[in-house]
């Protein structure tokens, strides 16, 4: 069984991002890092299809999801209150892959906006594999780094950037990334976020010959293998192809992907 | 204590438990309820979801001779009550199916009918050929109805002649009863639908999905990478169900229905129309457990109804 009525049981709001921690003890213990969820958002017609969240975190029975409002589904989950209930598909796809040669080594993980999400629970999890976790967290505005606060709390080596200098480094996360590499050993880098970000990452990461993971957006329309909508072209067995992200994603590595 | 005790069984009695199958013909249903090609995968995604020994039959994902690579990607669009989709038919190809999926899939007791596609008359032909020599399948449907493969939405469905040639081609060579499935964007589908059964169709579905488009105002970009693609869910089905309804009217074999139906009820109003047996599509996008979830509707509005036999319910428009 992978599908659950959920119930929503805290709510934090900070403008237009939103976390919600939701019961649901069966996805808490099946889950892994860098795995999502579809949430069907109303039983009405429109929106129709589910849509796709990161798990942000697992604690206990519970899970946790981050996200921004950004269209209907969105902003009709985002007006959910406490105890109304979900309708979640999950865990599903593959999450980050995490190699015994990661232990006792730093790892740096990279967050543009929304793409936050998925890294918080891996930050967690490598943190007890242990690894050193940097994380660099870039927005538009200091509105836009609503989990700055948490990941303080959190006591994670925290390197923050906005577009237009409202807090921290004034420039892109990708360009923040660059600058302070010099001064960082990782042995893996893992990103989420917009697909330009992304792909200066891969291409800088590459340079230096350090691995690094993506988890992958798309149009997804079941997240369950089933209508082929959530294609991106990967590179398999010296062919390029193109690979279902709910399935065999939405982590790739930065070899496989072919960024358009 | 003993009051109550009585209570449940006499009411239980009252109850009987409705007969759901219906009669193809050419292949008795369990259930009138039949996965839809394209929207079921190879038949094996569901398994977490449901037992697909309990559905009236499913179809396979759209199957070509030879591997395809489909269209590039943003392939899927939102609209209101519907989706966009222009995949293009990405897909194995019949000789990876057979060796990797049909084993997998024949346990099923349930019948597996294949759809089947092709870039011209000779592919079509071929797949059957090839599929004609492997155990385990229960009917072809022909595919001459995709929108998202030739420019401009061009397929044989849309011309009587074309219909007529390619039905007539595979039926020819198929050693199983064949379901010619029909696209609606055409000015008269009765006429496409007389075509296909008098170059000797066993049965037609109806319908494949409307050619249609989306555009984003903000960027002024298609929805679609490919521009257009076909239209399905809720949206479509007040014109498909009229479509049904037309050509069960004017032919004399059974027609499967299809177009939006996301319930019991929804799945009823296409028997009603005079659909022998309905296929669901996007519904199982929504929810995975649809196709169980609209049989058990099916079986309650009989049992509340007290009709004993579904199929009484095909073709019972008031008028
Ligand atoms: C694997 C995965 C994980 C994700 N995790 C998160 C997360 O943790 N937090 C977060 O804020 N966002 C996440 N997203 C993005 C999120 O799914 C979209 O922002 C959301 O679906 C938008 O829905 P909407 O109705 O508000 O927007 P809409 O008004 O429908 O559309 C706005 C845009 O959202 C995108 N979108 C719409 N529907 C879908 C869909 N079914 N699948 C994918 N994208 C869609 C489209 O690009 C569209 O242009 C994730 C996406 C994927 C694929
Ligand atoms: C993503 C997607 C893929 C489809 N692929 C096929 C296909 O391979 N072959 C086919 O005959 N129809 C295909 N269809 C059409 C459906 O089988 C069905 O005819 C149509 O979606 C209308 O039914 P619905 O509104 O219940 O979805 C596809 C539809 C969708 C949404
Ligand atoms: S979202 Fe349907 S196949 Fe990936």
């Amino acid at each position: 069984m992978k599908d659950s009525q959920a119930e929503i049981i805290h709510k934090q709001t900070w403008n237009e991002y939103i976390l919600l921690e939701i019961y649901s003890p069966r996805i808490s213990s099946q889950s892994q890092p860098g795995q999502f969820l579809m949430i069907r958002i109303n039983p009405q017609l429109h929106p129709l299809l589910r849509r796709p969240f990161s798990i942000h975190s697992t604690k206990g029975s519970r899970i946790e999801i981050f996200f921004q409002n950004s269209g209907l589904g969105t902003s009709l989950l985002s007006r959910k209150k406490i105890h109304d209930q979900l309708d979640i598909i999950g865990p599903l796809g593959k999450g980050f892959f995490l190699d015994n040669s990661l232990r006792e080594k730093e790892v740096v993980l990279i967050g543009g906006g929304r793409g936050i999400a998925p890294l918080f629970f891996l930050a967690q999890s490598l943190r007890t594999f242990p690894c050193g976790v940097k994380i660099f967290y870039g927005g538009k505005t200091h509105k836009d780094l609503p989990l700055k606060d948490r990941l303080e709390e959190k006591r994670f080596d925290l390197y923050c950037s906005t577009d237009d200098g409202s807090y921290g480094y004034k420039g892109y996360v990708s360009e923040l990334f660059e600058a302070t590499f010099p001064s960082l050993n990782p042995k893996a880098v893992f990103a989420c976020g917009p697909e330009e970000m992304m792909k200066k990452i891969s291409h800088l990461t590459q340079q230096q010959k350090i691995p690094a993971q993506f988890s992958l957006e798309s149009m997804m329309g079941c997240g369950i293998g089933a209508c082929w909508g959530c294609v991106k072209r990967i590179k398999k067995k010296g062919s390029e192809e193109w690979i279902k992200i709910c399935e065999e994603g939405p982590v790739f590595r930065s070899e496989e992907i072919v960024w358009s | 204590m003993k009051k109550d005790l009585c209570f449940g069984p006499k009411k239980l009695y009252g109850l009987k438990m409705a007969d759901l199958s219906v009669d193809l013909g050419f292949l008795q249903l369990q259930n009138p309820v039949i996965a839809a090609s394209g929207t079921f995968g190879y038949g094996l995604e569901f398994s977490p979801y449901l037992d697909p020994n309990n559905l009236g039959g499913f179809v396979v994902k759209g199957l070509y001779f030879y591997p395809r690579e489909g269209n590039p990607p943003p392939r899927l669009g939102e609209t209101p009550c519907g989706i966009l989709n222009s995949i293009g038919l990405q897909g194995i190809g019949v000789k990876k199916f057979v060796r990797e999926i049909l084993p997998q899939i024949r346990k099923y007791q349930t019948p597996i009918i294949i759809n089947v596609c092709g870039e011209e008359d000779q592919e079509y032909v071929s797949v059957v050929e090839f599929l004609n020599q492997h155990p385990g399948i229960s009917a072809y449907e022909l595919n001459i109805s995709c929108p998202n493969v030739k420019k401009n939405g061009r397929c044989p469905a849309l011309d009587p002649q074309d219909t007529f040639s390619i039905v007539r081609a595979v039926k020819k060579v198929s050693s199983l009863p064949l379901i010619t499935k029909l696209s609606p964007n055409v000015t008269d589908i009765v006429e496409i639908a007389l075509s296909a059964q008098q170059a000797g169709t066993d049965a037609l579905s109806l319908v494949n999905t409307f050619l249609a488009m989306d555009v984003d105002p903000q960027t002024r970009k298609p929805t679609l990478a490919n521009i257009y693609g076909g239209l399905s869910g809720p949206a479509i089905k007040p014109i498909a169900l009229r479509m049904v309804h037309q050509v069960a009217q004017n032919v004399g074999i059974p027609v499967i229905g299809m177009g939006g139906i996301m319930s019991g009820e929804d799945a009823l109003e296409y028997l009603i129309a005079g659909a022998r047996a309905v296929e669901v599509g996007t519904a199982n996008f929504v929810d995975p457990e649809s196709t169980v979830k609209i049989i058990n509707q099916m079986k309650k509005y009989c049992e509340q109804k007290g009709i004993p036999r579904i199929e009484s319910v095909v073709g019972s428009l008031k008028i």
